[in-house]
């Protein structure tokens, strides 16, 4: 009986590295003080390779708030950005509480922040419906205990 | 220095890439050898027009001592040629007025910005698109001025509008840019701008044997509202705004920017923002210490409010005016991206991952020695083939290195290396 080695091989995503630009931005939980930076570097780099100001201004705004949910609430985590001719996939991971309910946490105005960060001007409960909002496609899988991560996709062609 | 990296020495010499220019004037400020020179108009440039108007910048009513004001500085002016003076302060309180009314009807995202600063206004053109819906439009109270000056003269004088010569005296080079080019692509009713250091000289001289007149009375003509656009915070304070932030300094503007656009500040209803440090005050034109002209008009609107004097514009008129349109800009300001590393976006990404391959080989140090002002943007300019891997003084050394490598294998080769090498041998030891 040969029943392990018969099934089919993990497809590989092989991408031609030629046209893919991949930026990865590291991120401490709790440092306010560098919050926000990824996605100032992020908002550079689309506008040194021309892409269109009102799609920069999505992929600022998404790219920002899923920055400072990682330093809001979890310990590090990482942001990683793929950028190809058709689309720009931001790929967000880290190691925080994860989400009990995302349906809940996807509601508007549904925050579980802390009153210090509410005194910071965070915690409207704005984030992920803001992300999802300026994203073609968005992903959320979350485990409590294990952290969350988030795939946002935004499209570069303008018939999409 | 330069806040977008827009200035590279080629062949010994500064030149200013066009497209990343903001037009801030930080240069001209910071230059010790005066190398970059703004592009003002030559004072005495009037003599086309048949009637011509002079609109000083209220930064000019700082640069003299304290018992100078306004009213003598305008006598002063006229006195130098111009067939009129015209008291721009007045327009500055109008225009005041106009924002307080903006403000209250206004309902998209906040805060909005104010345009009095020409720079501030190409940033946002430039790096911050998302905030262009947040510059007020209102236009500025040198365009408005200009405006109204050309459509009440032309009727009383029985000129033609392009017969009366209007000129602005600046404090700042972008004014003038922005008057040749405005930023909302509309054109401009002003016809020049002369240098406040070009006209301080010759008018100082002109207003020695001007009368002072009582220092209460000389107050009484003054628009409370509008003098304080001459400096950062000015316009707030006049209008008692409460939630309102007033910035100055580039710097200091892009970190506050950064966190509007993070949406960090939309409990601010108002900002105030001047390129220049203390606002116009600190224009690279300007004459005076800014921080002496800060204070005379600091000084001065703590005297007016103390005196409780209030020469201003009606606010019914004012807001008559409001509801007719009369105060907004003429055109819609639109973005101006930086042009892409390629029109292409396949190639611009390949582009731009060459040049972070640059960058890592590169020292990272930013001497300047190869005319950019970073490794990064070196790296761009070799990208964008304005520059060549070469110009970096630190290829220089690592190619010396492979040089006498390939030297060395050469030697090696050769047969006649053997003898040099057993020459070296045999030279005697000292010790020995």
């Amino acid at each position: 009986m040969a029943l392990r080695e018969s099934a089919p091989p993990r497809k590989k995503i092989v991408m031609s590295d030629e046209n893919i630009l991949s930026q990865r931005f590291e991120i401490r939980g709790g440092d306010f003080s560098n919050a926000g930076k990824a996605s100032t570097s992020i908002k550079e780099i689309l506008q040194e390779i021309g892409i269109d100001s009102s799609i920069i201004i999505r992929a600022s705004i998404a790219s920002y708030e899923a920055e400072m949910n990682v330093v809001m609430y979890a310990q590090r985590g990482s942001l990683t950005l793929n950028i190809t001719p058709e689309k720009l996939h931001f790929k967000l991971e880290d190691d925080g509480p994860g989400i009990e309910n995302i349906e809940l946490a996807m509601q508007e105005g549904f925050s579980t922040a802390t009153d210090k960060m509410r005194e910071m001007g965070f915690g409207a409960g704005m984030g992920l419906p803001n992300i999802k909002k300026n994203a073609d496609k968005f992903e959320i899988s979350s485990k409590p205990g294990k952290g969350t991560s988030l795939d946002i996709i935004i499209c570069l062609n303008k018939t999409e | 220095m330069c806040p977008t990296q827009a200035i590279r020495i080629r062949d010994g010499k500064a030149v200013i890439i066009e497209e990343k220019c903001i037009d801030c004037g930080e240069c001209i400020t910071v230059c010790p050898q005066n190398a970059i020179i703004p592009l003002t108009d030559p004072f005495g440039e009037s003599a086309k027009f048949r009637h011509t108007v002079a609109l000083p910048s209220p930064a000019l009513y700082a640069q003299f001592g304290r018992e100078i004001l306004p009213e003598k500085i305008l006598s002063g002016i006229k006195r130098l040629g111009f067939d009129d003076a015209y008291d721009l302060a007045f327009t500055c309180g109008e225009v005041s007025f106009a924002i307080q009314e903006y403000l209250r009807e206004y309902q998209g995202p906040k805060p909005l910005i104010s345009n009095v600063c020409p720079t501030v206004v190409r940033l946002i053109q430039v790096k911050y698109p998302a905030l262009i819906d947040q510059v007020i439009p209102i236009d500025t109270p040198r365009e408005l001025a200009a405006r109204e000056i050309k459509r009440k003269k032309s009727k009383t004088l029985g000129l033609k509008e392009e017969e009366i010569g209007t000129f602005y005296l600046t404090p700042c080079p972008v004014k003038m840019i922005s008057i040749k080019q405005p930023a909302e692509k509309g054109k401009s009713y002003i016809d020049g701008a002369i240098a406040i250091s070009d006209i301080y000289g010759p008018l100082l001289a002109a207003m020695e044997d001007i009368e002072n007149r009582s220092y209460r009375k000389a107050l009484k003509n003054i628009c409370i509202l509008g003098i304080g656009w001459a400096m950062a915070g000015g316009i707030c304070r006049t209008l008692r705004l409460k939630n309102s932030l007033a910035v100055s300094g580039l710097s200091e503007i892009l970190k506050v920017f950064n966190d509007i656009e993070r949406g960090r500040l939309r409990n601010i209803d108002f900002i105030e923002a001047y390129s220049c440090h203390q606002g116009c005050v600190g224009g690279s034109l300007t004459v005076e210490n800014l921080y002496i002209s800060y204070n005379k008009i600091l000084k001065l609107i703590e005297t007016l409010e103390f005196e409780q004097i209030k020469a201003c514009p009606d606010i019914r008129e004012v807001r008559k005016l409001y509801r007719e349109k009369y105060f907004f800009i003429e055109g819609k300001l639109e973005p101006r991206p930086i042009k892409p590393l390629d029109k292409d976006l396949a190639k611009a990404i390949k582009k731009r991952k060459e040049k972070e391959d640059i960058h890592e080989s590169l020292p990272k140090i930013d001497c300047g020695a190869c005319g950019a002002p970073t490794c990064l943007t070196f790296a761009e300019d070799v990208v964008k083939g304005e520059a060549e891997l070469a110009d970096c003084i630190f290829s220089l050394p690592q190619k010396f290195a492979k040089l006498s490598q390939e030297l060395l294998e050469l030697l090696n080769k050769s047969a006649s290396v053997r003898s040099i090498k057993l020459n070296i041998n045999n030279i005697p030891n000292k010790k020995d």
